[in-house]
C-alpha cells in the first residue's frame, strides 16, 4: 500500500439553474404582450413631469399608447435577455430584475394612461411620502433584527409614536416638540420588547404580537377618553411645514420629489445613511451584528450580548416612533384609531425583502410606497382594473418576491434566539 | 460549549439548543379527561391567575387615572382628599363590576326574576367566544407544527365568500343547507391557508410574511366581490350581500332575545375533534413531531412540507368555521367587516391557550367574556372598551413571562414552561 | 504566567460538573487536561475564562487572586482560549473576527480600515500561521478557522493559551503542524493548557498531565511517559480494552451500490463529487476523513435527505436515488444521523414515541390512521430493557438523557426494524467510553447478522476498530478504498488529499 500526493482537486460547479432568467423573460413576454395588445393604437398617453417650480420646466411627453407600451415592453424584454448571460453562480440579477420591473410598469402605465394625463413626478412624490413610515419602520426592523431580536412590534412602535407625537404637539402647540416626543414613545415600546426578549427570554414573536395589541388598546383607550372628548386641546397639532431646500428643490423631477418636503423626510435620509454607515463601518455596528449572528462568539470576547441587544431594540423603537410621527405631524395632523393600518407589517416585509440591509430595506419600502400610490393615481384617472386589485398589488409583489425571484434570504444567524448564560 | 446538557428540571427540556416546544408532549396520549387534568396541572394555574390579577390591577390604574370624575376630584385633592379616593374606588369598581356582570350574569335582572335578561350576558359571552375559539384553533394547529399563522384574518375573509355564496345563493333543505354553507366556508378557508403551507413547503417562503400579505389580498378581494352583481344585494350600492336563506343559518338555542345559537356547540365539537386529531391520529403525531423538531421529523422520513400543508388546511377549515359563526349565525349577511378583528384576536387566544385545543377553549371563553363584558362596561360606565385589549395583552405578556409574575408576587421556585413558537426566520 | 485554580466547584442543577478541582499551570509548559467526554474539562476552562461563574473556588494569576465576571476580565489578564466549538462569526472576515471586542477605532467609533488586517498579518508571520485576513470565515476549512482562533488570542497578547479539544477536527498531519505551533508558543514562554481525550497526542505533546474523571482530579503531575493503557484506566476508572472483539467477516452479496454520486450545495458547488463504491452484506465499510470533506452530505444523499444530487444508488436491484427518505427507510435502511440531538430525536417527546418516529404509520403502532399508544409504550419499554438505556421508563423525555443513552435510543429504533443496510454517521462522537463500547458492539452485531454497514467516522481509532474496508474521503472525492492494514501515516496522507496507488 502506498500513497502519492496530488494537487487539490478542482471544485466542480453544477450548471446554474435558469429558472430566474426564464421567469423574467416569461413575465416580460406575457405581461408585455398583454399591455401592448390592450393599449389602444389610436389614443395617446400624456406623461407629465412638471411639479412645482423647477429651474427648467420639462415639456409633457405625449405619445401613442400602443407605441409607448410596445417600446417599454421591448425594453423589459431586453433587460430579461441580459439576465441570461450574467446568470452565473456569482452574478447578481438585481439590476436586470429592477429593469424588467421598471419597464413593465411603464408599459402598463402607457396602456392605462391612454387618453389620460399621467403625473409621473407627482406619482413618485406621493410614493415617497407613503414610503416614509415604511422606511423608518424598516430601519427599526433592521436595527433590532441585526442584533438578533425579531421585531414584529414595529406596528405598535409606529402607532404610539403617532399618538404621542400628536398629543404632545397639540398640548404644547408645537409640532417640533411633538416630533421630539414621538421617538420617546417608540423607545418605551421598544423597551418593553427589549425587557421581555432579553431579560425574561420570552419568545420574541409572541411579545411582538402582544405588544402590538397593547399599543392598539392603550392608544385606543386614551383616544376615547381624552382625544375625542376635547379634540381641540388633545388632538389638534399643527402639521409640520414643508421646507424647500434651496437650489436642490429646483432640480427637475428630483427636486420636488426629494427636496421639497417636511423635516421628517429629511430626517429619514439621515437615518438611513446613519444606520447603513453605523452598522458596517463602526465598532458599534460590528458588535451589534456579532451579537445577532453568533452571540456566543461575541460573549467569548467580552461583549455584553443582552445589553447590546437591549440597547439596539430600544433604539429601534425610537426610530420607529419617529416614523410614526409622520402619520400625524407629517401628514394628517390628527391621531386616529389604529391609523398605522398595517404599515408596520409592510415595513417588516421590507426588512426581509431587503435582506436585512438598510439600503435594501429602503429600496423595498420605496417599492411598496410606489405600488400603493400607483393605485391612488390610477383610481383618480380611472383605470380599467378594479381598484381592489391594484390595492392588492404590493402584497402580491411581496409574496412573489419572497417566493422566487429574490432567492432564499438569509436572516442574521441568531435572529429570534434568546441568549441565555448558565 | 459542551456536548450535552442535562435537562432543566423546570421544563424537562434540554438546556441546549434543541428546540423547546410550545407545549408539553404529555397530551399525546391518554383519555380526554386525563388530558384535561394534565392540562390544568401543567398550565400552572397559579401563574395564570396571578397574571390575570396583575393585568386587572394595571387596568384599574389606567381606568382610575383617566376617569373624568377622578381627575375632577384630584383638582381639589388637598381640600378634600377623600373625594379623590372615593372617586377612584367608584370608577374602578363600577367599571369592573359592569365588566364582570356584562360577561357572566346580570345580577339586578336576576333579582327581579327576569331570567332571560339575567342570562343575557353569558349568552353574549358564548356567542362572541364561538368564533374566537374556532379562529384560535386556526392559529393553534399550525403552532403545533411550528408555523405561526397570522393569517386567520384573511382565511376568514376568503371563507366568508364561499360560505355566503352557498348560504344566499342556493336553496336547499334546512340543515343540509347550513352544512353545505359551512363546508364551503371550510373549503375556501382551507384553500387560502393551504397556499401558505404550499409556498412554505415548496419555496421556504416564511409564513409570517405570506400570511400577512394574504390577509390584505383576501380583504381587498372580499371588497371586490362585494361589489359584483353576483354577490351584492340587489338595489344596494354599499358592499353588502343578500341576507342568507333561513335554511342556512344557525338556529337559536334558547331564543327570547338571547343571541346564543347552535354555533357554540359546533365550536365545542371542533375543539374535541382537533384534540382528537392531534392526540390520536398519525396526522397529529406528525404535526407535533414536525413542530417539535422538524429536522428529526425529516430524518425519520416524514414529509415535512406535506405536514405543513396539512396543518394549514386544518387551520383554514377552522377559520372557515369561525367566520361562519358570524355569516350563518349572528350577522346573516356578508359585509366587508364580517371578520371584525377576530383573526388577530385569535392569535392572543392561541397564545393564551398555549396552542392546546382545550387551552384555546378556555382562552376563547376568557377573551369572549372580556369582549362581551367590555361592551356592557362601555355602555353603562363610559369606560372605553379598548381597556379590554390592554387587559388581553397584559395577561398574555405576564403568562409568557412567569418569572416576572413570580418576582412581582415574590413567589419562589421554578414553574411554568415559557412560551416558544418561532425559531427565528429560518425555514 | 502562572495560573492556579483552587477548589473549583461548578454545578448545573443537580449535576456537579466540577467537584473541588485544584490544578496549577506553569509558564513554558504544555499542560494536558485529560478526561473522557463529559468529565468536566470544558466546564473548568469556561470557569477559568470567565464564561461560567464557579459555585466555589478561587483563581490565582501569578499568585494574585482574581475574579473574572466575564471573558473580558480573563482576556485582560492575558488568558486566551480556543474553544472546542469555534467562537467565530461565520459571515465576518478573518480580520473582523480577530478585532471583535478589541477594535481599534478612530473618531466617532469608526473602525480603522486596515489595522485589524495588519495585526493578523503581523501575528501570522511571527508564528507562522498563514491566513488571508480578508477571507470570510465560513468559506475557510476548519483547520484554518482554528488558526484564526489562535491568532485571535495572540493579538490580544495572551500569555496563557487554552486549547479545548483542538485536534478533533484535524488530520494527523494538521495535528502535527498544530503541535509544532504549540511547542513554539511554549518555547516563547507561554502557558499552554491543552484539553483532550486522545491519549496519543497527550503523550506526544504534553509536558505534564492532569487527569479528570466525573468532575474530579484523579491524578495530577502525571508524566507523559505513562503508558496508554495506564492513562486510559485513569481516565475511565477501570481497565478498558482498546480493541473491539471482531470475528472474521462473513461477507455476502453486494447490497448497496453507489455509482458516480454527486451532491451539490445551493450555489451548485459539488460537495460530493462523483463517488462510487459498493457495500456487501456482513461487512463494515468505514468512511474516514476529516470533518467537512463531504461525508455528511454523502450519507444524507444515500438516505434521500439531500435535494440536489445526481448519480445512481441501488439497494439490491432497486434504484433508490431520488426516492423519498420514507421509502428508503422502509426498504430496510437504518440511519443513525451524525447530530443525534438535532436530527435523531425529538427532545420533548417521551422515549417510546421516539422509538417509533420512522414507523408510526405501520402496524401495530397504528391502524387506519389511529395510533395505538399502549403498543407503542410497551415496545418502548422493551427496547429500553434490551438496549440498556438508563432511564426510569419509556415515558421519560428524550432530552433528559445523557448523550450515550440518547444514542442508544436512536440505535434501538433503527435496529429494531429489519435492516439490510445500516448507515451510522459519527456514531460515538461525544460519548463516554462505556457507551462507545456498547455502540461498537451493536455495530459489529449488525454486521454479524448479515447487514451491510457503513460507518462514517473522523476518529482513526474507531475506524481501525470497526472497518473491514476503509474509504477515505477528501474534498468530496474518495481518495482511496483501502484495507484496514494501512498504516496510520498513510491513512493520514490520504485524508490530506494524497491518492492511493
Ligand atoms: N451549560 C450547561 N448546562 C448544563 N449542563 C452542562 C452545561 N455544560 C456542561 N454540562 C454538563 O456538565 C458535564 C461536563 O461537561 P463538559 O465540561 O463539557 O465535559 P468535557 O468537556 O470534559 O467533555 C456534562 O455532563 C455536561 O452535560
Ligand atoms: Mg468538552
Amino acid at each position: 500500500m502506498s500513497v502519492t500526493t496530488r494537487p487539490v482537486p478542482q471544485v466542480r460547479i453544477a450548471p446554474p439553474s435558469f429558472k430566474r432568467p426564464l421567469i423574467m423573460t416569461l413575465a416580460s413576454l406575457v405581461l408585455g404582450s398583454i399591455f401592448v395588445l390592450l393599449a389602444p393604437a389610436d389614443q395617446q398617453t400624456t406623461f407629465v413631469f412638471n411639479l412645482g417650480d423647477t429651474l427648467v420646466a420639462l415639456p409633457d411627453w405625449v405619445v401613442s399608447s400602443r407605441l409607448a407600451a410596445t417600446g417599454f415592453a421591448l425594453a423589459a424584454l431586453a433587460c430579461s435577455a441580459i439576465a441570461w448571460p450574467i446568470n452565473t453562480r456569482r452574478g447578481s440579477l438585481f439590476f436586470p430584475a429592477v429593469g424588467v420591473g421598471f419597464f413593465l410598469v411603464m408599459s402598463f402605465l402607457s396602456w392605462v394612461g391612454a387618453d389620460e394625463v399621467l403625473p409621473v413626478t407627482g406619482l413618485l412624490q406621493g410614493s415617497l411620502l407613503l414610503a416614509v413610515p415604511l422606511v423608518f419602520g424598516a430601519m427599526a426592523g433592521v436595527l433590532s433584527e441585526r442584533a438578533g431580536v425579531i421585531n414584529i412590534n414595529i406596528e405598535g412602535q409606529l402607532l404610539v409614536g403617532a399618538f404621542l407625537g400628536a398629543v404632545v404637539g397639540s398640548l404644547l402647540a408645537n409640532a417640533y416638540l411633538g416630533l421630539l416626543a414621538a421617538p420617546v414613545a417608540g423607545a418605551l415600546m421598544g423597551l418593553l420588547l427589549a425587557v421581555f426578549a432579553t431579560r425574561y427570554f420570552v419568545d420574541q414573536v409572541v411579545v411582538g404580537v402582544v405588544l402590538n395589541v397593547l399599543a392598539v388598546g392603550l392608544t385606543g383607550f386614551l383616544y376615547s377618553r381624552f382625544l375625542t372628548e376635547d379634540a381641540d386641546l388633545w388632538n389638534n397639532p399643527e402639521v409640520l411645514p414643508t421646507i424647500a431646500v434651496p437650489v436642490l428643490s429646483e432640480i427637475p423631477i428630483l427636486g420636488p420629489i426629494l427636496f421639497d418636503q417636511n423635516v421628517i423626510v429629511y430626517l429619514m435620509y439621515v437615518v438611513v445613511v446613519a444606520v447603513q454607515v453605523a452598522l458596517f463601518k463602526t465598532r458599534w455596528g460590528l458588535r451589534l451584528r456579532s451579537v445577532g449572528e453568533h452571540p456566543e462568539a461575541a460573549d467569548s470576547v467580552g461583549i455584553r450580548v443582552n445589553r447590546t441587544r437591549f440597547r439596539a431594540v430600544v433604539l429601534a423603537g425610537a426610530v420607529a416612533g419617529l416614523g410614526g410621527a409622520f402619520f400625524t405631524l407629517g401628514s394628517v395632523g390628527a391621531f386616529g384609531r389604529e391609523m398605522t393600518a398595517g404599515n408596520g407589517f409592510i415595513a417588516l416585509a421590507a426588512v426581509i425583502f431587503g435582506r436585512w440591509n438598510p439600503i435594501g430595506a429602503l429600496a423595498a419600502a420605496l417599492l411598496f410606497g410606489f405600488a400603493d400610490n400607483l393605485q391612488n393615481v390610477l383610481s383618480i384617472i380611472g383605470s380599467p382594473i378594479p381598484s381592489q386589485f391594484l390595492l392588492m398589488l404590493p402584497y402580491v409583489v411581496t409574496i412573489l418576491a419572497v417566493v422566487g425571484l429574490v432567492g432564499k434570504v438569509r436572516a442574521p444567524g441568531a435572529d429570534g434566539i434568546p441568549f441565555k448564560k448558565s | 460549549m459542551s456536548d450535552e446538557f442535562p435537562p432543566d428540571p423546570s421544563t424537562g427540556l434540554s438546556g441546549s439548543k434543541t428546540t423547546d416546544t410550545l407545549h408539553p408532549p404529555d397530551e399525546l396520549a391518554g383519555s380526554l379527561t386525563e388530558a384535561l387534568r394534565r392540562r390544568v396541572l401543567t398550565m400552572n394555574l397559579a401563574v395564570t391567575l396571578l397574571a390575570v390579577v396583575l393585568a386587572l390591577a394595571i387596568g384599574a390604574v389606567l381606568i382610575a387615572v383617566s376617569s373624568p370624575s377622578v381627575i375632577e376630584a384630584a383638582g381639589y385633592f388637598f381640600a378634600r382628599p377623600m373625594d379623590t379616593f372615593s372617586a377612584i374606588w367608584n370608577s374602578v369598581a363600577s367599571a369592573y363590576s359592569a365588566l364582570f356582570q356584562g360577561a357572566l350574569l346580570d345580577v339586578d335582572e336576576l333579582r327581579e326574576g327576569n331570567i332571560a335578561d339575567a342570562f343575557y350576558p353569558i349568552s353574549e359571552t358564548l356567542t362572541v367566544s364561538a368564533p374566537l375559539i374556532l379562529a384560535g384553533l386556526a392559529v393553534a394547529i399550525p403552532f403545533r407544527a411550528g408555523l405561526f399563522n397570522i393569517g386567520a384574518q384573511g382565511q376568514m375573509a376568503f371563507a366568508a365568500i364561499g360560505g355566503g355564496l352557498v348560504g344566499f345563493g342556493l336553496s336547499l333543505p334546512a340543515g343540509l343547507h347550513l352544512v353545505a354553507s359551512l363546508l364551503m366556508a371550510m373549503i375556501f378557508g382551507a384553500f387560502w391557508a393551504g397556499i401558505v403551507g404550499f409556498l412554505k413547503a415548496k419555496t421556504g417562503a416564511h409564513e409570517v410574511i405570506t400570511t400577512i400579505m394574504l390577509n390584505y389580498i383576501a380583504l381587498f378581494f372580499l371588497g371586490w366581490v362585494l361589489n359584483q352583481d353576483w354577490f351584492q344585494r340587489e338595489g344596494r350600492n354599499d358592499p353588502i350581500s343578500p341576507i342568507l336563506n333561513e335554511t342556512a343559518t344557525f338556529p337559536l338555542l334558547f331564543g327570547g332575545g338571547l343571541r346564543i345559537h347552535l354555533g357554540i356547540l359546533v365550536a365545542l365539537g371542533a375543539v374535541i375533534v382537533v384534540w382528537w386529531m392531534l392526540t390520536k391520529t398519525i396526522t397529529g403525531f406528525r404535526i407535533q413531531t414536525v413542530g417539535a423538531n422538524s429536522a428529526a421529523a425529516r430524518t425519520a422520513g416524514m414529509n415535512v412540507g406535506r405536514v405543513w400543508i396539512i396543518a394549514m388546511l386544518w387551520a383554514g377549515a377552522m377559520a372557515g368555521l369561525a367566520v361562519s359563526m358570524n355569516v350563518n349565525g349572528t350577522d346573516k349577511v356578508v359585509t366587508a367587516g364580517i371578520v371584525g378583528n377576530i383573526g388577530f384576536d385569535a392569535i392572543t387566544v392561541a397564545l393564551l391557550g398555549r396552542g392546546s385545543p382545550f387551552g384555546v377553549l378556555g382562552a376563547g371563553l376568557l377573551i369572549g367574556g372580556l369582549r362581551a363584558g367590555g361592551l356592557a362596561m362601555q355602555a353603562s360606565t363610559g369606560t372605553p372598551i379598548d381597556i379590554v385589549l390592554v387587559l388581553q395583552a397584559l395577561i398574555v405578556l405576564f403568562i409568557a413571562a412567569p418569572a416576572l409574575v413570580r418576582s412581582v408576587f415574590r413567589l419562589r421556585g421554578k414553574t411554568a414552561e415559557s412560551l416558544t413558537i418561532a425559531k427565528g426566520w429560518g425555514s | 504566567m502562572r495560573l492556579e485554580l483552587r477548589g473549583i466547584t461548578k454545578r448545573f442543577g443537580d449535576l456537579v460538573a466540577n467537584d473541588d478541582i485544584s490544578v496549577t499551570f506553569e509558564p513554558g509548559q504544555i499542560h494536558a487536561l485529560l478526561g473522557e467526554n463529559g468529565a468536566g474539562k470544558s466546564t473548568l476552562m469556561n470557569v477559568l475564562y470567565g464564561l461560567l461563574t464557579p459555585d466555589a473556588g478561587e483563581i490565582y494569576v501569578d499568585g494574585e487572586p482574581v475574579v473574572f465576571g466575564d471573558p473580558a476580565g480573563a482576556i485582560e489578564a492575558g488568558i486566551g482560549m480556543v474553544h472546542q466549538h469555534f467562537m467565530l462569526v461565520p459571515v465576518f472576515s478573518v480580520a473582523e473576527n480577530v478585532e471583535l471586542g478589541a477594535e481599534s477605532v478612530g473618531a466617532f467609533g469608526f473602525l480603522k480600515a486596515q489595522s485589524a488586517a495588519d495585526a493578523v498579518r503581523r501575528v501570522s508571520s511571527e508564528y507562522g500561521l498563514e491566513v488571508d485576513p480578508n477571507a470570510i470565515v465560513e468559506d475557510l476549512p476548519v483547520g484554518i478557522q482554528q488558526r484564526v482562533e489562535i491568532i485571535k488570542a495572540l493579538t490580544r497578547e495572551a500569555e496563557c493559551l487554552i486549547l479545548d479539544e483542538p485536534t478533533a477536527v484535524l488530520t494527523p498531519q494538521e495535528t502535527d503542524e498544530l503541535l509544532t505551533i504549540i511547542r513554539g508558543l511554549r518555547d516563547a514562554g507561554k502557558t499552554i493548557v491543552m484539553i483532550t481525550h486522545k491519549l496519543r497526542e497527550v503523550r506526544e505533546a504534553a509536558d505534564v498531565i492532569t487527569v479528570i474523571r466525573r468532575g474530579r482530579v484523579v491524578a495530577e503531575s502525571v508524566s507523559p511517559q505513562t503508558s496508554q493503557s495506564q492513562l486510559a484506566a485513569l481516565m475511565v476508572g477501570r481497565d478498558v480494552s482498546l480493541v473491539v472483539d471482531k470475528p472474521e467477516a462473513a461477507v455476502g452479496d453486494e447490497v448497496l451500490s453507489v455509482s458516480e454520486l454527486s451532491v451539490y450545495d445551493v450555489t451548485g458547488r459539488a460537495l460530493v463529487d462523483s463517488v462510487s463504491f459498493q457495500v456487501r452484506a456482513g461487512e463494515v465499510l468505514c468512511i474516514a476523513g476529516v470533518q467537512g470533506n463531504g461525508q455528511s452530505e454523502l450519507v444524507e444523499a444515500l438516505v434521500g435527505l439531500h435535494e440536489r444530487s445526481s448519480g445512481a444508488v441501488s439497494l439490491g436491484e432497486v434504484r433508490i436515488d431520488g426516492a423519498s427518505t420514507k421509502r428508503i427507510l422502509d426498504m430496510g435502511v437504518g440511519y443513525v444521523p451524525e447530530d443525534r440531538e438535532h436530527d435523531g430525536l425529538v427532545g420533548s417527546f417521551p422515549l417510546a414515541h421516539n422509538m417509533v418516529l420512522d414507523s408510526i404509520n405501520e402496524q401495530p403502532w397504528s391502524r387506519f390512521g389511529l395510533i395505538d399508544y399502549a403498543k407503542i409504550n410497551k415496545h418502548g419499554a422493551d427496547l429500553i430493557e434490551q438496549f440498556d438505556v438508563r432511564a426510569r421508563s419509556a415515558d421519560v423525555l428524550a432530552a433528559t438523557l445523557s448523550g450515550g443513552n440518547k444514542q442508544k435510543v436512536v440505535l434501538a429504533r433503527e435496529m429494531s426494524r429489519s435492516l439490510r443496510v445500516l448507515i451510522a454517521s459519527q456514531p460515538t462522537r461525544g460519548l463516554d467510553v462505556g457507551s462507545i463500547e456498547f455502540v461498537h458492539r451493536q455495530i459489529i452485531e449488525a454486521r454479524q447478522s448479515g447487514v451491510a454497514v457503513i460507518v462514517v467516522s473522523t476518529e482513526l481509532d474507531e475506524v481501525y476498530a470497526l472497518a473491514d474496508r476503509i474509504a477515505v474521503m477528501y474534498a468530496g472525492t474518495i481518495a482511496g478504498i483501502v484495507d484496514p492494514g494501512i498504516s496510520r501515516d498513510d491513512l493520514g496522507l490520504l485524508m490530506a488529499g494524497a491518492v492511493a496507488s
